[in-house]
């Protein structure tokens, strides 16, 4: 079966109702190049929303559904601000020639920009048709009412169909002074736990990814990567491959190499049989000595993210007792369940390319820069695929599909193999902090110094380079881009005396790129732990001490923490537990944690109660307990799944995941050699979300994750007094510290 | 050299052309058959996304070469245990549960599952666990899978 991946198609297949072919500018023929009648500007109204004559609700979101439940979401707030019913809206996405550019789908962004841009479209378009309205009705536009889609004055009514349908409005918006909205107390789409609408097609296999769209003359390709990242092709043997069957051709460009058949099976044997000569290349630091690596590479920036008082003369103060720590955190893989893939056509000097790109907008341009093409003549759709948290392998599939597409001159379908992915996707950079701190005779804390040793970010642009335009020799931008990582490296406590630096470095050995939570997680960590290092250090309940120091003013981080407390049955005492050096075999303990994200958004508190195992080393964490503050809840339930997300992939990436290389690749290449977390070691969780109805929506897709490797860190300390400062906390570093008695 | 393979997918007796008897099962589902429920997720047997059951055992279909394959044996894609409008009972227990994120590792999860509970209709926490403990999700969906097999199973 092929699937010709028309809009008409896609419309018709994105949710539960099928969208007048009205709404859809030319069909067809966009596939096909002709230029585009709809507006995507930020500024205009009919970028974001159409209305057809039968009142349906074509909704247009250049932020994209990663798996995270955002298109329910964003229905629910078109619905509710527009007053028609959930049913009648379908969601396109994604699309470079439809969709509004809403910058990148990241950043727990999606529903606290997105959606609240979305909800200005809608009720710009209320207030217009009410308007219109109360003139086709000879009514006061006060004394009208609207319900699902149809405004009434008394017994005379209209439908938004017969007001607009299949026109556009042609109105200006302005997203800094935003239309009235809907009082919340009236609210009854949003606030709601809608159903997710792709659930019953993915548990019953109708959904369509990425991964299972076809394009009619379609032909699969497999990329063949180097075995050292930057080794050089010397040779290709194409009689290696003579006898496979279906063979099209073997594409060199330089250093790329891939290969092109009519299956997709006989795409996967000629990539594994074919047989070309790379040179050598050594450029990787050695594993061990990773952090010394990081601490010589040069700063090019100190970037100051807190400062008051003077710390130094804090520090040097006499009778005070000093503290100091070094944390570091692993480099991990985004570790997509499905390995990255794209389809791409080259036809007429023009390209299409079908991915799961986070950022069609931005990819646009990449591909046109790589080659050499005008951006207009480049179309990018966005399908759905695995989740990616992150920018990881979609973008660089794209630009394989690209240029194996334009070798054939017919359309390639470009599967990553799980080598690729695990290989090839764009790191979380390898992240050191150091903390000082000075604590009075009085047990309060006087100076609070860090140095946060982070990869540089090219200024005003997150463009990760597309492997393959490198790997070919093509031309691109050479941004390094991890994305801002330099966030939470400041603190939400109130002391004296601070100053917080991200010594930004010139350069990090893998190509990075933001993985979920990107840096907030590792400079959450690193602060939060050495919190607790100084609650310990004063003996003092580490939420009485967190709550001592946060400004009396921040009504709801302070709300988070108490109910933290109820809800964890928290026990007030400092840490470590006593008897905690001693004991039999488990070691129990519970650690808390606290995140203001990036110090203006989402609030989260946890409680982790682990045990630890003395003689293997291994922790288990048994219960997870969190209170999560993201303002207004559009729905609970999708929130729910978010977090509960955040906290299992945390608690893996905390324990298990370290990337392991060799100094010419990476070596772990596959799920045995870099394990995530399974079902035998899943806690229970036991979240509180406090919404705030009254209050604008915060991101959700991200902030509980910051504080999970912290609140397992403190809790192994209560445990065992023992403090943990390198993630993974595997069994052998555990082991190795209980030893030590550090 | 084309030849052509006689399978027994969905109740249905179908025929596939194949180059190779050594693909895997996998690809002639998902390539020849146009099926979407059996994914590729490694291609390694590790991580359970491209599971299906043959003649009621889960199995890694990544791993099943065509060639030891009988055309009596019958194979059983997600999309043959229900369908939107009438899930399985355990596809329904994922729904009412909302257990799936990004859904990619569902299908693995779900065939897993069905296979587990038709030789242990009332399993314990700890037999789910053990069950599904080699398929993995990177969503962190666990939480939500687990409830969603108790419901199926009638435990929660």
């Amino acid at each position: 079966m092929n699937i010709n991946v028309s809009r008409r198609d896609l419309l018709k297949g994105s949710g539960a109702l099928v969208v007048s072919f009205s709404l859809v500018p030319a069909g067809d023929a966009l596939a096909q190049g002709a230029a585009p009648a709809k507006p995507v500007a930020l500024t205009e109204l009919d970028s974001f929303l159409a209305i057809d004559a039968r009142g349906q609700v074509m909704v247009y979101s250049g932020k994209v559904d990663l798996g995270t439940g955002i298109t329910t979401a964003l229905r629910q707030i078109v619905a509710e601000e527009l007053d028609v019913p959930f049913s009648r809206i379908a969601l396109l996405q994604g699309d470079s020639r439809l969709t509004p550019d809403q910058g990148k789908t990241w950043g727990s962004l999606t529903i606290q920009v997105g959606g609240m841009q979305l909800r200005n479209a809608a009720a710009t378009a209320r207030g217009a048709l009410l308007e219109e309205a109360a003139k086709r009705l000879s009514a006061k536009k006060e004394d009208l009412k609207v319900a699902d889609g149809v405004i009434s004055a008394g017994t005379r009514r209209v439908t938004y169909g017969q007001l607009i349908g299949g026109k556009g409005f042609a109105l200006k918006l302005d997203h800094a002074k935003p239309a009235q909205p809907k009082d919340p107390k009236d609210h009854t789409v949003v606030g709601k736990s809608i159903p997710r609408i792709d659930i019953p097609s993915k548990v019953t296999g109708r959904f369509a990814y990425i991964q299972d769209i076809r394009v009619p003359g379609m032909l699969h390709g497999r990329v063949v990567r180097p075995p050292a990242i930057g080794a050089t092709l010397q040779s290709v043997d194409e009689s290696s491959v003579k006898g496979v069957a279906g063979l099209v051709k073997v594409v060199r460009q330089g250093n790329f190499l891939g290969v092109v058949a009519q299956s997709e099976w006989g795409a996967i044997t000629a990539a594994q049989k074919l047989k070309a000569t790379w040179s050598t290349w050594q450029g990787l630091p050695e594993q061990a000595k990773l952090y010394e690596h990081v601490r010589a590479t040069k700063v090019v920036q100190d970037q100051v993210t807190g400062n008051v008082g003077d710390t130094a003369a804090a520090l040097s103060g006499d009778g005070v007792r000093k503290l100091a720590a070094t944390y570091d955190f692993a480099i991990h893989t985004h570790g997509s369940m499905g390995p990255s893939c794209a389809i791409a056509e080259l036809k007429d000097g023009k390209l299409t390319s079908w991915s799961a790109s986070q950022a069609t907008h931005d990819l646009r341009k990449q591909l046109a820069e790589m080659l050499g093409m005008s951006a207009d003549d480049v179309y990018c759709v966005y399908l759905e695929g695995s989740g990616c948290y992150g920018r990881n392998g979609h973008e660089d599939a794209a630009a394989d599909a690209a240029l194996l597409a334009k070798a054939v001159g017919k359309p390639v379908r470009v599967q990553w193999s799980r080598a690729d992915e695990h290989g090839w996707d764009p790191k979380g950079p390898p992240t050191l902090i150091d903390l000082r701190a000075a604590i009075d005779a009085g047990g309060n804390v006087t100076a609070w110094e860090s140095d946060f040793f982070i990869p540089q970010q090219t200024a005003g642009s997150f463009m990760v380079p597309l492997t393959g335009a490198t790997l070919a020799g093509l031309p691109q931008k050479g941004d390094i881009a991890p994305g801002n990582v330099f966030q939470n490296s400041a603190i939400p406590y109130k002391f004296a005396n601070v100053k917080t630096v991200c010594r930004r470095l010139e350069s990090t050995p893998f190509r990075p790129s933001w993985i979920r939570t990107p840096g907030r997680m590792q400079n959450t960590y690193a602060n939060e732990c050495f919190m607790d290092e100084l609650a310990a250090a004063a003996k003092v309940d580490p939420i009485e001490f967190r709550l001592k120091y946060l400004d009396p003013t921040d009504r709801r981080g302070i709300e988070v923490l108490t109910r933290l407390k109820a809800l964890a049955k928290w026990e007030t005492r400092p840490s470590p537990q006593a008897g905690s050096g001693a004991g039999g075999n488990i070691a129990r303990g519970r650690g808390v944690s606290y995140v203001k994200y990036e110090l203006v958004r989402t609030y989260v508190g946890i409680v982790a109660d682990v045990e630890v195992d003395r003689a293997s080393g291994a922790i288990r964490v048994t219960r997870i307990t969190m209170t999560h503050d993201c303002g207004q809840i559009i729905n609970p339930d999708g929130v729910r799944n978010q977090v509960e997300g955040n906290i299992i992939q945390t608690l893996s990436r905390t324990l298990i995941e370290e990337l392991k290389f060799d100094r010419s690749m990476v070596t772990s290449l596959d799920w045995a050699s870099y394990p995530i977390l399974t079902f035998p070691d899943v806690p229970e969780v036991v979240i509180e979300l406090i919404n705030q109805p009254n209050t604008p929506p915060w991101g959700a897709g991200e902030p509980s994750a910051a504080v999970v490797p912290s609140a397992i860190s403190n809790a192994v300390f209560d445990a065992t007094g023992v403090r943990l400062r390198s993630i993974p906390y595997t069994p052998d570093k555990v082991k190795a510290a209980l030893a030590g008695g550090a | 050299m084309a030849q052509r393979k006689s399978l027994n997918v969905n109740g249905k007796s179908v025929r596939v052309t194949i180059d190779d008897p050594e693909m895997p099962l996998l690809y002639a589902l998902r390539d020849n058959l146009a099926l979407r429920g059996p994914r590729f997720g490694c291609g390694l047997g590790q991580c359970g996304a491209c599971t299906v059951h043959v003649d009621g055992k889960a199995m890694r279909s990544c791993q099943l070469p065509l060639s030891r394959l009988t055309s009596s044996q019958r194979i059983v894609t997600l999309e043959g245990l229900g369908s939107p409008q009438q899930p399985h009972p355990v596809q329904k227990a994922f729904i009412d549960t909302q257990a799936a994120q990004c859904g990619y590792c569902i299908n693995g999860m779900i065939m897993e599952s069905v296979a587990l509970l038709a030789t242990n209709r009332k399993p314990s926490d700890a037999d789910i666990r053990k069950a599904l403990a080699n398929n993995l999700c990177r969503c962190g969906t666990h939480v939500r899978i687990l409830a969603a097999v108790k419901r199926a199973a009638g435990i929660a």
